[in-house]
């Protein structure tokens, strides 16, 4: 049966999570001889790339209800597409919008649900973290319709060209339950959840007003800024910069620690991230052996020198 | 108007992870559990405030074993005016919110709180089924929220930002950091607790639908590789040709 992978997007450009989503849901179709729907909600006027990622068909709602999220208007539609076309599994987003439909359309459509996919399926056995990032487990869902959210930046986007047919449906969809009285949005920042760098301080900054050689290192990288609890919790920083075991939990291709000693609870939402880079003044520090590279130095000079040193090599 | 908020245990933060010798379930000799924090800290505070500012009562649900006691008690003491044990494992989330959603169907709860997710497993799954198995409207991970009449306004986490929405209630709300400020239970809250009632409901027995196969511990990192603090070029050199992560 084809797989369904709901794809995000912004109303012009497909998120490029979504790619990694669509590749995911072709590869696992493919395990079974079937193929790939992905599903666009409200107006988009791009489908981007999703045909090259797999997609065998692109199911359009164009409905501009449904351009931000409602639980029940979008589990609506994804049951219309699932029933339409013979869908059984579903492939959402390890992100807000994927948590927030998932356990609706688990129950709607009598499914199993697992969150946080980091692989894909082998022998009908998925695998996600555990334990805070500290374990993997493999889950074996019961037979039948399984809905899953896939971890970003887990199993890469493919290349892999399919028919990409476009096809639209304006389903009768149910009145939203939750009316969205506002966004307020995070000026000019990367979105921590979905940023392949991150660069991350802790207490070592001494004071908030000394945060301006992070922001210039993070701008250089274009990395997302982060900080640990202790940070967010004394008003720093803001509470969604708080990663870790108690804060968001994040898994960017490359993780930049400074100032942060790696206290237990710390590593929990970071060691899962490619590579970590460490720098702090103490070299017994914990944070190190978690590292893969480690400099032992102070942070107020190691951090402007490393922001030069990549401006360098970019200009080289 | 009354609250209920679904309560789940953690092994602490600091817990040792290890399996069982077949590696198919968590070997738990010697750990000590804790309430899971954002069940605690943000969603039966604010359900407490709730109670505090407009009447009604707290009640908080567990599903899991009677070795769960000590920690219900705990909720009890930092405000909750019942608490309810279902008497079964907890196995899996579909199982967990099957049996909630058995308890609180024919209950008059204008708010059905749960923490954001585990720190353990990170599921984030009980409230969305719940929701769904409730039929009821449901907001993830609010770090804001406001009851007014027979309607709730729910500032929700999104990436990049708060979404703020409303809602009629009832309502399934999960809670996430900045809902409500951490308590602390004080030693009048401990003794009151010891006198509210922490009821044993039976199990419906409702089966999971998710097994775990086993568990692994990831691989060991390969070291640590120092640089000089004079030598960020060696760095970036090494950012960019061997972990190809610039
Ligand atoms: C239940 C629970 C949950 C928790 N959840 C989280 C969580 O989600 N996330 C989290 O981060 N923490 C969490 N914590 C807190 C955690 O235990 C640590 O207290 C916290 O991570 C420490 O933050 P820090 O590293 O910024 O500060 P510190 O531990 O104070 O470390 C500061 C570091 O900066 C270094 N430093 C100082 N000056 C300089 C300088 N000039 N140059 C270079 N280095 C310097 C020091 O050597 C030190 O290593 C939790 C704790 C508990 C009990």
């Amino acid at each position: 049966m084809p797989v369904i992978a709901l794809i995000e997007h912004d109303g012009i450009t497909v998120k490029k999570s979504s790619y990694e989503l669509v590749s995911y849901a072709a590869r696992w179709a493919a395990q079974s001889g079937d193929h790939a729907i992905a599903v666009v909600l409200g107006s988009l006027s791009d489908h981007g790339e999703l045909a090259s990622h797999g997609a065998a068909k692109i199911v359009h709602i164009a409905d501009s209800a449904l351009d931000h999220v409602d639980p029940r208007q979008y589990v609506s539609a994804l049951r219309a597409v699932m029933q339409e076309h013979g869908a059984e599994h579903v492939v959402l987003a390890h992100s807000s919008t994927g948590k927030s439909i998932s356990g609706i359309l688990t129950v709607a459509s009598d499914a199993a649900l697992i969150h946080g996919i980091n692989a894909l399926p082998a022998d009908g056995v998925f695998r996600r973290g555990a334990y805070s990032g500290k374990a993997l487990a493999y889950y074996r869902p019961e037979a039948g319709p399984l809905v899953i959210t896939l971890m970003g930046n887990s199993v890469p986007a493919e290349k892999q060209d399919a028919a990409g047919e476009v096809i639209n449906m304006s389903p009768d969809l149910p009145a939203a339950q939750l009316t969205r009285v506002e966004v307020k949005k995070v000026d000019g920042d990367i979105p921590l959840p979905e940023a392949s760098k991150v660069v991350s301080a802790g207490r070592g900054m001494k004071d908030p007003d000394n945060w301006g050689i992070i922001e210039e290192l993070a701008a250089e990288l274009q990395a997302a800024t982060a900080c640990s609890r202790p940070v967010a919790d004394t008003g720093w920083r803001p509470h969604h910069e708080h990663v870790g075991q108690t804060g968001v939990a994040i898994r960017p291709n490359l993780y930049i620690a400074i100032g942060i000693s790696g206290a237990i609870q710390h590593l929990a939402g970071v060691n899962n991230s490619k590579t970590i880079v460490v720098i702090n003044k103490d070299p017994e520090a914990p944070f190190f052996k978690a590292a893969d590279y480690g400099v032992v130095g102070d942070l107020f000079d190691v951090v402007p020198s490393l922001t030069q040193a990549i401006k360098d090599y970019r200009q080289s | 108007m009354n609250t209920l908020v679904c309560i789940s245990t953690t092994p602490e933060t600091t817990a040792k992870i290890a399996f069982t010798g077949d590696g198919t379930s968590y070997d738990s000799e010697g750990v000590n559990y804790i309430m899971n924090p954002y069940d605690e800290w943000y969603a039966l505070v604010r359900a407490i405030e709730i109670k505090e500012a407009d009447g009604g009562e707290v009640h908080v649900i567990h599903v899991g074993p009677a070795s769960s006691d000590i920690i219900i008690r705990k909720a009890l003491a930092i405000g909750a005016d019942a608490a309810f044990r279902v008497d079964t494992e907890a196995r899996e989330a579909y199982q967990v919110a099957a049996e909630i959603a058995a308890f609180a169907k024919d209950r008059d709860y204008q708010v059905i709180f749960t923490g954001k997710e585990t720190i353990d497993h990170n599921g984030a799954e009980v409230a969305g089924l719940l929701a769904g198995m409730l039929d009821l409207p449901f907001v993830s991970f609010a770090n804001d929220l406001q009851i007014d009449g027979s309607r709730a306004t729910v500032g929700r986490e999104i990436e990049g930002g708060t979404e703020v929405v409303s809602v009629e209630l009832p309502v399934v709300i999960s809670a996430a950091k900045g809902l409500a400020e951490q308590r602390i239970a004080n030693m009048r809250g401990i003794m009151m607790a010891k006198r509210k009632p922490l009821e044993v409901v039976q199990p419906t027995e409702a089966s999971a639908k998710v097994k775990v196969a086993k568990y692994e511990l990831p691989p060991a990192k390969s070291g640590v590789t120092m640089v000089e603090p004079d030598n960020m070029k060696e760095l970036v050199r090494l950012l960019a040709e061997e972990a190809k992560a610039l």
